[in-house]
């Protein structure tokens, strides 16, 4: 075991770890944090995605020795079920999840995009979100969810 | 004093003599003329068309004349070099910003002697010192391939280049000194396939230009043809004695490599070689064969052996956090019982030659920036690290690893390495 301090949605957590952890199994099992998803557990469908820093990442492949120092951020950091953010405001409007299980990785991936770029074009929110999977289909309303916000960062701008 | 007159001025006269002979020549290497611009030529013959795309492929036009969402050979790709950034250029049949108004003669000036359509001189990255070595019909059959596509109006990009070569009539000298190259001709002792592989690699596929070392102006040293250079920011690793290395190629493993797939005991093909090889996958596979049979009959290297570091085994610590950080991010795909390794014959790391070469460049570029998809290509994918392991983990990881391939030949440059690679990511 070793002693891994993360700093997750601004609080910092003090953690005795297995040193070969992955971060998403700290976020769910240490930090009940359940909204990263295990889907492949490969880097390869997106489920898992959480930022940290400013960037986009697989948290089933990101060990947690390492991140001491970095903001870790989660899909709870965005709103909550009673208050949601703006982006999960705009996927409710677009109704754009079916089960819902890649819904927390693909709101973070979308996140971090927006703060990079708060007006992307479509090709650009198709390019950026290509990473992450839906099994059930729902990637056009993902992707107009995500263009409602882009839309309304422009109007405020 | 009349005798020192008339010497004074017989020096005058010898003066401006020179002077008018080193402009005469100055303007002859400098300057070049138009060709006439032409009303778009409407039909081609369709064999000349279907040759045509093949030449194009070949030639890996559109690797480098479309950019990533942009149309096909519209142009737009940025391309680093060390004299400044370049924009590839739109060479769709559109009159105004493509090369609609390129008569035949106009299009083969360009591709022999770097020279567009209306005289200005083109940039060496675009490999006319290659191009000069195709024959003539695949020349033409190219020409009617590109004037028989779709035009798309989409003007050059401003380039960026550094004083002095951001003005273009220099590139005349470059020329003289290194524009000398002569159509193939058949070498009659070898196979068709070896000659058709030959005339692959030094012509349309311009090989040398990322896999020979350049010189200072930016052109292939002379006498270290093929034997590795380098490429935004990857190892273009050496294509000499492939046949003859310690894990060495087969002509079978060779062409599937080419061809954009995993090959067993070797891996297969990422970085800029990924675009190339999924290109020659569209061709018909006995260029492949043919590529393959002639690199493979290239001599060893000699004055390039391989480097032989002081023998300085990594830090016990570096391992141990090395393994642990490959079985923390690798190894669901890249342990030796992980299910993605019984895809298609997928080696050992060890086996790959990121990991077997001397320099650590391509392995830590492929963990940074993965292997990304190409959308309705096959192939493997693999995630970025870039954001998930930082510089210890990668240098930790990067030593483990290369301590399964090479147990004698430690990467002595990890922390140069990275820090090179993370500031030209920059």
């Amino acid at each position: 075991m070793t002693q891994v301090t993360l700093n997750v949605n601004g609080s910092a957590q003090a953690l005795e770890l297995e040193p070969d952890m992955p971060l998403l199994y700290a976020l769910r099992n240490h930090l009940g944090l359940n909204g990263a998803k295990y889907g492949c557990g490969l880097g390869q469908c997106g489920a898992c995605t959480v930022i940290v820093d400013d960037k986009p990442v697989f948290s089933c492949v990101t060990p947690c020795a390492g991140l001491e120092g970095k903001q870790v951020r989660t899909v709870e950091s965005l709103g909550s079920a009673e208050q949601p953010g703006p982006l999960q405001q705009a996927f409710i409007d677009k109704q754009a999840a079916q089960c819902g299980y890649c819904i927390a990785g693909m709101l973070m991936r979308a996140q971090a995009l927006l703060e990079h770029n708060p007006h992307p074009d479509e090709q650009t929110i198709r390019e950026h979100m290509s990473v992450n999977l839906c099994r059930c289909g729902t990637h056009l309303r993902i992707i107009e969810a995500i263009g409602l916000v882009a839309a309304q960062n422009r109007s405020a701008a | 004093m009349n005798a020192r007159f008339l010497a004074s001025r017989r020096l005058w006269i010898g003066i401006a003599a020179l002077a008018c002979i080193g402009a005469t020549g100055a303007a002859m290497l400098m300057w070049r003329p138009a060709i006439a611009p032409i009303e778009r030529p409407q039909t081609f013959d369709s064999l000349h068309v279907q040759r045509g795309a093949r030449v194009v492929e070949a030639g890996d036009c559109a690797v480098c004349h479309t950019r990533p969402g942009g149309q096909y050979l519209a142009g737009g790709l940025p391309l680093v070099t060390p004299f400044g950034t370049l924009y590839s250029t739109n060479i769709t049949p559109d009159p105004q910003t493509g090369i609609g108004a390129w008569s035949l003669p106009a299009f083969e000036r360009a591709m022999r002697e770097g020279i567009a359509r209306d005289g200005h001189f083109l940039y060496p990255a675009f490999p006319y010192v290659h191009y000069r070595r195709m024959s003539e019909g695949d020349i033409a059959d190219a020409y009617a391939y590109l004037m028989s596509g779709p035009a798309v109006n989409s003007p050059a990009l401003a380039n960026h280049m550094n004083f002095p070569m951001n003005i273009r009539p220099l590139v005349s000298f470059w020329n003289l000194l290194f524009l000398h190259g002569e159509p193939l001709k058949a070498a009659t002792e070898q196979s068709a396939s070896w000659n058709r592989g030959r005339y692959l690699v030094d012509g349309p596929g311009h090989c040398a230009g990322c896999h020979s070392p350049l010189n200072l102006i930016g052109a292939e040293k002379s006498g270290e043809y093929l034997a590795g250079g380098s490429v935004d920011g990857w190892e273009a690793p050496s294509l000499l004695g492939m046949a003859r290395r310690a894990t060495p190629w087969r002509q079978d493993q060779l062409v599937r490599y080419l061809r954009a797939e995993v090959v067993e005991g070797h891996g297969t093909a990422a970085g800029p070689m990924r675009p190339v090889s999924l290109s020659i996958a569209r061709l018909p596979v006995s260029d492949a064969q043919a590529i393959a049979d002639y690199l493979l009959s290239l001599p060893g290297e000699s004055s390039v052996s391989e480097v032989h570091p002081d023998r300085v085994s990594a830090g016990t610590s570096d391992l141990h956090s090395g393994a642990l950080l490959f079985a923390s991010a690798c190894a669901g795909c890249h342990a030796s019982a992980a299910p993605m390794r019984m895809i298609d014959g997928r080696p050992a790391l060890a086996h790959t030659s990121a990991l077997q070469s001397s320099s650590a460049r391509n392995f830590m570029k492929t963990v940074l920036e993965g292997i990304p998809a190409n959308p309705g290509e096959p192939g493997p994918v693999m995630p970025p690290f870039a954001a998930s392991l930082n510089n210890d983990q990668l240098i930790a990881l990067a030593a483990y690893l290369r301590q399964q391939a090479q147990p004698d030949k430690p990467w002595t440059d990890l922390t140069s390495t990275l820090e090179a690679i993370r500031q030209e990511a920059k």
